[in-house]
């Protein structure tokens, strides 16, 4: 369980994270949401005590994470940044982060067959690639067997097979009733993996909901319809609960109405329909205006685009 | 300990019977991480060699020239050990990249998320790189000592441990190279940066001293006794040179220096963001 208060977090005069308040729950996968620069990394090292919040808290299994005797063993957290030295083997490596804890060597040979490493444990992590990379992050994180397991985009760089990996680990670890609470840029990624969803943007909290919710409200079912016919199309179709709009010559977007019902009506009023067919909104084109105003970093042709509009 | 498949963690208590944080897991860690490095052990036996080639070299130059020219300050049972100036700054230069190390590589933040009230990494580090140092050092010159005397008595010559000031001067240069990796060290936790922590160290070690000579002026000579490298010479060496500190105070002037550094080292290390 992780819970943020009020937490707010400020390098010089830039608002990093800005009056956050959430709480991440055990047993489901959360995802963390939202564009480059909203401050999801910044929120994870806050969590950890890497960096110390300007203002507000955020605790751990009810308390900040240093006040805990034995933090490996509450939380296991990888993130964005490499955390490794690269002169070290990943057995090393996972065993000198053990020994602080009292950590035995048995689970440190458990996490590495656990994460696939055996092969290359006693190789320099400098020489790792990406993928094995993570892996190690990931072992580390486990090491201690914690309720709470933090990962700040695990699947970066991972080819499909690590990105399979990773998001049937973290349900498995879910479904054991850990807190497990993941970063990710993806919403799509996030649709497969996560149940509950934070989104944050310009380091404020956007939404908290479920991720079925999220779905079902970002896809705003409509059908698109094409006719000879669009005015007697609209005024047949047009009534409670029922949009028709028009952005082109002869087509109309209808929510509210299925294909057949659309289908079926037109056909009694004898209208012609040259296209009928369901459009579902992406997640990703609901994440994007979900965001909109909270993206940081936005591509130049994107903001003309937008002065266009 | 072990994951049990059907274990909720839901509610999951971290039992007392499991160990937590302890100053002694943290000196363990610190261990591990220093012998898991290969730069470690190569710079420590370059230290190692420095001192004993050195030590043999001016043994056979002074014991070849015994009766000539030497001055007196080559005939004390320290004078073989200046292999010391080399030692100096490779045993500093480890302290530094024991710390900057992490900080280059990004290995602070699992060292600081396993240890987060983070002081405890900072004694233990100390104490790790402390004990190293002193453990092979001490041993090293005196090593040093017996083949500079292995050459003098090829010459017929020798100096003996038991003069005066022999003893406590073999004895000091261990101490002093010690101390030389802790400031090191601490100078790391200061500065973040490999780079950056050798320039500051080798700034206070060798450039600065020379700077003060070349400064006019009574005050910057009297001051340059206080210098870490001055003070530890005074420390070591079997003579005293003029105006400087006393063995005694050499010593307690370097763990000043040593014991000022950690503080701000401990200061900003509880201080910043990781
Ligand atoms: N140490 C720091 N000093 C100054 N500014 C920082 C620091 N860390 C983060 N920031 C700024 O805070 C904001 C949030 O950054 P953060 O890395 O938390 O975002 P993020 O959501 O993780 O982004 P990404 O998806 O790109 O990883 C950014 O504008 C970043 O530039
Ligand atoms: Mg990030």
């Amino acid at each position: 369980m992780i819970e943020a208060r009020d937490l707010t977090k400020q390098y010089g005069d830039k608002t990093a994270v800005h009056d956050l308040n959430f709480t991440v729950r055990p047993g489901i996968v959360t995802g963390f949401l939202g564009p480059n620069g909203a401050g999801k990394s910044t929120t994870m090292r806050m969590i950890i005590g890497l960096d110390a919040p300007t203002s507000g808290r955020v605790t751990v299994n009810g308390r900040q994470y240093r006040d805990h005797r034995a933090p490996l063993r509450e939380v296991g957290a990888m993130l964005e940044a490499r955390a490794i030295h690269t002169g070290r083997s990943a057995r090393n490596h996972l065993l000198a982060m053990a020994a602080t804890t009292g950590i035995g060597r048995r689970r440190v040979d458990e996490v590495i067959d656990l994460v696939g490493l055996h092969e290359v444990a006693d190789r320099r992590a400098g020489q790792f690639s990406l993928g094995m990379g993570q892996r190690l992050g990931i072992a580390s994180a486990l090491l201690g067997d914690p309720a709470t397991v933090m990962l700040d985009e695990p699947v970066n760089g991972l080819d499909p097979e690590g990105i399979l990996w990773i998001r049937n680990l973290l349900k498995q670890l879910a479904a054991e009733g850990r807190t497990v609470f993941v970063s990710s840029h993806l919403m799509s990624e996030m649709a497969l993996t996560a149940d509950h969803l934070i989104v944050v943007g310009r380091g404020t909290l956007i939404r908290d909901v479920p991720v079925a919710e999220f779905i079902a409200s970002a896809s705003s079912n409509s059908v698109r319809v094409r006719t000879p016919d669009p005015s007697r199309l609209r005024a047949l179709l047009t009534g409670e609960a029922v949009s028709v709009s028009s952005s082109t010559e002869g087509q109309l977007d209808v929510t509210g109405l299925s294909t057949d019902e659309i289908g079926l009506r037109a056909a009694a009023a004898g209208i012609a329909l040259l296209e009928l067919s369901p459009v579902q909104a992406s997640l990703e084109q609901a994440f994007m205006e979900l965001t909109a105003d909270a993206v940081e970093y936005r591509t130049l042709s994107s903001s003309r685009e937008e002065v266009a509009a | 300990m072990s994951t049990l498949a059907n274990e909720t963690y839901e509610a999951r208590v971290v039992a007392a019977s499991e160990p937590g944080v302890t100053f002694s897991g943290a000196l363990s860690s610190e261990w591990i991480k220093f012998r898991t490095l290969r730069s470690s052990w190569a710079v420590l036996l370059a230290a190692v060699v420095a001192l004993v080639a050195i030590a043999g070299l001016i043994g056979y130059v002074t014991g070849s020239k015994w009766d000539g020219q030497l001055d007196p300050e080559d005939r004390v049972a320290s004078a073989p050990l200046q292999g010391l100036f080399l030692a100096q700054l490779l045993i500093g230069v480890l302290g530094v990249l024991f710390v900057s190390g992490e900080y280059t590589t990004g290995m602070i933040r699992s060292t600081l998320a396993a240890v987060p009230r983070r002081l405890p990494v900072l004694w233990a580090k100390g104490v790790v790189y402390g004990l190293v140092t002193l453990s092979t050092l001490i041993p090293t010159t005196f090593l040093a000592y017996g083949v500079a005397q292995l050459f003098l008595s090829h010459f017929g010559h020798s100096t003996s441990l038991s003069a005066p000031t022999a003893f406590r001067a073999v004895l000091a240069t261990g101490i002093y190279l010690a101390l030389v990796g802790l400031l090191g060290s601490a100078l790391g936790w200061i500065v973040r940066s490999t780079p950056g922590g050798i320039s500051l160290l080798v700034g206070l070690l060798l450039i600065v001293p020379v700077l003060l000579e070349v400064v006019p002026g009574q005050w910057a000579k009297d001051i340059s006794h206080y210098l870490p490298s001055a003070a530890g010479a005074s420390f070591y060496s079997s003579l005293q040179a003029d105006g400087a500190l006393s063995p005694g105070a050499g010593l307690l002037v370097l763990v000043i220096w040593v014991a000022v550094a950690t503080t701000v080292a401990a200061f900003l290390l509880k201080r910043r963001d990781g």
